[in-house]
């Protein structure tokens, strides 16, 4: 069994009226089959609305299915007496890190989850200082959150997570609140924590930039995951891409484009480099 | 005006008021809220004054922090003074218009405002010097014995955290959504008080849907972090007594003993009934 499993998960949003009664039924997830297998960096991308954070609130247990199973190493996440052991083994990371910080002073917050794990305080205090070490933010121990710029907060809210010692951490839309570089800074180390500590990223993103690296892409639209693959074979697929509503890379775009024109490019080019390097190829061949 | 409140802002620095257990705190800024609602004589509330000072000097606080305390309930001091100047009966000293101002009055107001002073002084020295974290810890302590009488006395503590964490991002949120409103021609500053309070709807409401919001996603992320309340959790820095605090809980009972004795032996001492010669009740 792959470390994080859904099978035909589906989940439905009830809006009802003032008197309870049902108005409309939202299937913001329908049919999702996902597997993940433990250390690997995946993507899920989708547009606004397309149903990815309500599929990640999923596998920390947070959502239930209204229909379908997930799994999450082995546990199944509507077995009550599971949901800590699950929450500990897939961390969460959010969007808005204002949002997320629960302490005054970031030692505190680090220290948040593992408080809740109930460890003794030699324990969690070598968690704190691991974690704190491990992001960097050593330096901040006894500041305040709010004396932090958004890259920084979501670094502790990453170290916040690690201090659990989790397999697995999602991270929903955790850049889309930054500045390009406060996103590219939080990428890329999101990446080293994934192949030096081997902890299995889930990254939930409506940029698709961002997604170049992964080992595995799923893209979702209304509910459904409607691509999923390698990376440059799911970017070839750009009129699907563009038509859901995301923001295809221009180099994608560009060598699309320039495939359309009659350039004998190969398909899913993802940055200008390996474009470039296409570009000369084609040249060179065409001599 | 928000800035101005003192309470619930912490004061960074190292003094022996910061070192101590904020549970030695809680029960000291108690005892002695409670000593300045005893007695009503001069005695008392000099004696007061120069344990406050001298709390004042051990805290390494600069001054003018409390003083900013102050200015923020300026408005319900005043009113108070008024209210009590006016409403108790006595001996009439003057009149205003024609209202009769009773000795009795002056003598309460003039008390009142002490004693106010004194409180809210007495209550920032706390928050002053125990950051947010340790106060509602040493609340939740202190107060672990209500639990018996069913009272959630971690939720309360953890609310009152977040609740602390939370205000300067709403202060900040709230001066965005009225620079916003502003921007777009918004006036909140002209027109009879009611018009004015009614011209803030525009920020309030953006504000409580924002706060919602909010309050949304911190429980997502506090569940994801395995928070199940008190049960089972145990803390990085767990509260432990001091050499300290000892001191300082027998320099709190030996303060108290002071009062209590000045409260019942001032009548011996010269204006010891009070400062406009009008036996206290």
């Amino acid at each position: 069994m792959a470390f994080i499993e859904t099978k035909k998960l589906a989940f439905e949003y009830i809006r009802r009226d003032e008197e309870g009664n049902v108005e409309g039924i939202t299937r913001a997830v329908d049919g999702v089959n996902l597997s993940v297998e433990q250390g690997s960096f995946i993507s899920i991308l989708g547009a606004n609305g397309s149903g990815k954070s309500t599929l990640a609130l999923h596998l920390n247990s947070l959502l239930h299915p209204t229909e379908g199973t997930v799994t999450v190493d082995g546990m199944d996440i509507t077995d009550g007496s599971k949901s800590w052991d699950i929450r500990r083994t897939a961390g969460m990371v959010f969007q808005n890190p204002d949002n997320q910080i629960v302490g005054s002073i970031v030692e505190e917050d680090v220290a948040f989850g593992p408080e809740n794990l109930g460890l003794t305080s030699g324990e969690i205090f070598k968690r704190v200082n691991g974690s704190l070490a491990l992001t960097g933010m050593d330096a901040f121990k006894h500041k305040s959150p709010s004396a932090l710029s958004g890259g920084q907060k979501q670094r502790l809210s990453i170290a916040g997570v690690l201090a659990m010692h989790p397999k697995c951490i999602i991270f929903d839309e955790a850049t889309a609140m930054l500045d390009p570089e406060g996103r590219a800074e939080i990428l890329s180390f999101v990446r080293e924590l994934n192949r030096k500590q081997h902890i299995t990223v889930i990254w939930i993103t409506h940029f698709m930039e961002e997604a170049i690296d992964s080992d595995a892409v799923f893209v979702m639209d209304s509910g459904r995951i409607v691509l999923s693959g390698k990376p440059n074979a799911v970017f070839s697929q750009v009129e699907m891409l563009t038509n859901i509503g995301l923001r295809v890379p221009l180099a994608t775009r560009l060598s699309y484009d320039l495939i359309k024109e009659g350039v004998p490019l190969n398909r899913g080019i993802l940055d200008m480099e390996s474009l470039a390097g296409e570009l000369i190829r084609a040249k060179l061949n065409s001599n | 005006m928000i800035r101005d409140i003192t309470l619930g802002q912490y004061y960074n620095t190292d003094s022996f008021l910061h070192r101590l257990d904020p549970r030695t705190k809680i029960i000291g800024t108690i005892v002695y809220l409670v000593t300045l609602f005893l007695y009503m004589n001069p005695y008392v509330y000099v004696f007061a004054l120069l344990f406050l000072v001298l709390m004042i000097r051990k805290s390494n606080v600069p001054f003018k922090f409390m003083i900013r305390g102050l200015r923020g309930i300026a408005f319900i001091m005043i009113m108070t003074a008024l209210i009590n100047i006016f409403t108790v009966p006595g001996d009439t000293l003057f009149m205003i218009g024609s209202f009769p101002v009773a000795k009795q009055g002056v003598r309460v107001a003039v008390y009142m405002i002490f004693r106010l002073s004194f409180l809210i002084i007495g209550s920032s020295l706390l928050t002053l010097t125990t950051p947010p974290v340790r106060l509602t810890d040493g609340l939740e302590r202190t107060f672990a014995f209500m639990k018996i009488f069913k009272v959630p006395v971690h939720d309360m503590a953890m609310m009152m955290s977040i609740a602390l964490r939370f205000i300067p991002i709403l202060i900040e949120e709230t001066n965005i959504i009225m620079k916003a409103q502003l921007s777009r021609g918004a006036d909140f500053e002209s027109g009879s008080l009611l018009k004015r309070i009614k011209s803030l709807m525009p920020v309030i409401i953006p504000l409580f849907i924002g706060a919602f919001k909010k309050a949304n996603d911190l429980a997502d992320a506090m569940d994801a972090r395995c928070y199940r309340g008190g049960v089972k959790r145990s803390r990085m820095n767990p509260l432990k007594y001091k050499k300290g605090d000892y001191a300082a809980y027998a320099m709190l009972v030996l303060y108290a003993a002071a009062i209590i004795s000045l409260g019942i032996y001032a009548k011996y001492l010269p204006f010891g009934n009070d400062i406009l010669g009008i036996g206290a009740k």
